[in-house]
């Protein structure tokens, strides 16, 4: 069964989003950000001005770094782009949703369905995943311009904050929806049957390491 | 004398051609699994993946926006010599490192682990690795370079001759379900597993099994190649695929690499090898002849040497030769 194809604006109405399901396949038009910790903590921590206007300009935060330089008379190179994985940004995001709007968090692996129900569902916002991971070339295609790079002096390149325009840029799997439920959750679902099959046969290992023994006074042996 | 200007000019495009072109034998791999895949979304996945593969090439794209990063697997024949000697050969590498990560461009991943300090170029401390071994003949030099991905898919354990060979199938598929899960490990992987050595020797065996042997290559010792099929096998019977999502290949291939390691342990690191393994290989010969290849061909049998002389007196090998 082929996957459901959409092509979805990166500033997306509520009926766009609600029509979107689990595992939907979303090509995406208009412009999009890049922005992960760097931008995070200049943002949130330090309270430096966002130098966009969000979400105005764009709902749509992609948790990426791209493959890409600034040439010497200014403009930029974009090569590939492709999806860093977003559980390390719970920490910001839910207060990042909260200031700017986003309805399109784009990144790798997704968030927990306790972030989608806590943040992502309030907001009126879904997670897509990128796909492989990464299809850098395909995503590169995309690309219609970059439109700015912020920060770059302060962050560096790979933290930057990307302004990107894109045009039928994909694909994206959809893997949160407005009812908070998680593709990857649904996934692991499936595949917990098999797991008593594949380890029998095997004991813990001799020696145990803190976490699987959670009481730090005990000891692991 | 092998020049300096070859080693940079060859090592440029070594740092392109690992970003850009997925190699031979992976490719024909992920096609092979791609063809049976039956999980929905992963078969989705993979057929975006091998999509991604001749876009980047069409358009001379790096195929994944995360270039991993990059380093150096240096092997010189005993007769070599280069010109300005091994310091010269680093600073050249260095300095395609850097040329490249703004050439191709490749995203500038190295940063220091403390300040976050980015030089934009993805050279720094210790950055790139460069790692160096010897052959007893020839006076080439192979380039390998090697732009793995850095955050997931990776794990070491000391486990115990207690634990046996049961304990270390039991790890590999804590690694596997571990790092699976949402495709946290970019599978399905070339995974490499080293077993011995000392802790550090351990993780460095492993991280070459998987990335310096190239799918289908087996270990000479018949019960390890067996363990590497086996190994397979088990990681594609979990039922996980691309992206963590139900499916059939998770494992494109199991290379196990061992080294002598302390009586009374049995150390174990596992590594994933992602889904744009790259690498890229070249032989550079005085007098300016450079021959690409696919196969890094590290483990050679004098790699793997058990003895405490190497058997083959130089004018034994030359008369083996001429028969």
């Amino acid at each position: 069964m082929t996957p459901r194809q959409v092509r979805l604006s990166t500033t997306p109405g509520p009926a766009e989003i609600a029509a979107l399901s689990l595992g939907d396949i979303v090509y995406l038009d208009g412009l999009l950000y890049t922005a992960r910790e760097g931008v995070y903590r200049r943002a949130l921590e330090e309270r430096s001005p966002i130098p966009i206007e969000l979400p105005g300009d764009s709902a749509t935060n992609f948790h990426c770094s791209p493959a890409a330089t600034i040439r010497k008379d200014g403009s930029y190179e974009m090569g590939a782009v492709t999806a860093t994985a977003s559980f390390r940004f719970a920490k910001w995001l839910p207060e990042w949703m909260a200031r700017t709007g986003a309805k399109l968090v784009i990144g790798k692996g997704g968030m927990t369905s306790k972030d989608y129900n806590e943040y992502f569902v309030p907001n009126g916002a879904v997670y897509l995943s990128t796909v492989g991971y990464g299809t850098g070339a395909l995503l590169g295609r995309g690309i219609e311009n970059v439109e700015a790079v912020h920060w770059q002096e302060e962050l560096g390149l790979a933290q930057a904050l990307w302004v990107i325009r894109c045009r039928g840029m994909g694909p994206f799997i959809v893997a949160s929806n407005l009812d908070g439920e998680c593709l990857f959750e649904r996934e692991n679902a499936k595949i917990a049957e098999n797991v008593a099959r594949v380890y029998a046969g095997t004991k813990p290992a001799v020696l145990k390491r803190f976490g699987e023994i959670d009481d730090r006074a005990d000891e692991v042996i | 004398m092998i020049k300096t200007d070859q080693i940079h000019s060859t090592a440029c495009d070594l740092m392109s051609k690992a970003a850009i072109e997925i190699p031979e034998d992976y490719h024909d791999g992920l096609e092979r699994a791609a063809a049976t895949e039956d999980g929905s979304l992963a078969s989705f996945v993979l057929q975006a993946m091998l999509e991604n593969y001749a876009v980047a090439k069409e358009d001379g794209r790096a195929m994944c926006g995360d270039t991993g990063v990059p380093r150096w697997f240096v092997k010189l024949g005993n007769d070599s010599r280069i010109e300005g000697g091994m310091c010269a050969l680093e600073t050249a590498l260095r300095r395609a490192t850097a040329e490249a990560t703004n050439g191709v461009p490749l995203r500038p991943n190295r940063v220091h682990p403390l300040w976050r300090t980015d030089h934009n170029n993805n050279v720094g401390i210790g950055a790139p690795e460069i790692e160096y071994a010897f052959e007893p003949e020839g006076d080439w030099v192979d380039l390998i370079t090697v732009h793995k991905g850095g955050l997931f898919g990776t794990d070491y354990r000391m486990l115990f001759p207690a634990d046996g060979i049961q304990g270390v199938r039991r790890f590999y598929l804590d690694s596997l379900l571990a790092f699976g899960k949402r495709g946290l490990a970019c599978q399905p992987a070339i995974v490499g597993i080293g077993l011995g050595g000392s802790k550090d020797t351990c993780m460095t065996l492993g991280k070459r099994a998987s990335t310096l042997r190239v799918v289908g290559s087996r270990n000479p010792d018949p019960r390890i190649a067996e363990l590497e099929d086996s190994f397979r096998e088990l990681g594609n019977s979990i039922g996980m695929g691309a992206m963590g999502f139900a499916g059939k290949h998770m494992v494109i291939d199991c290379h196990i690499e061992v080294g002598y390691c302390h009586t009374g342990g049995l150390p174990m690191s596992v590594h994933a090898f992602c889904l744009s393994s790259r690498r890229a290989v070249a032989r550079l010969f005085p007098g300016g002849r450079v021959e690409h290849r696919v196969d890094p061909d590290w483990f050679t049998p004098y790699q793997r040497r058990e003895t405490v002389d190497w058997p083959f007196e130089r004018e034994g090998s030359e008369q083996e030769a001429a028969e």
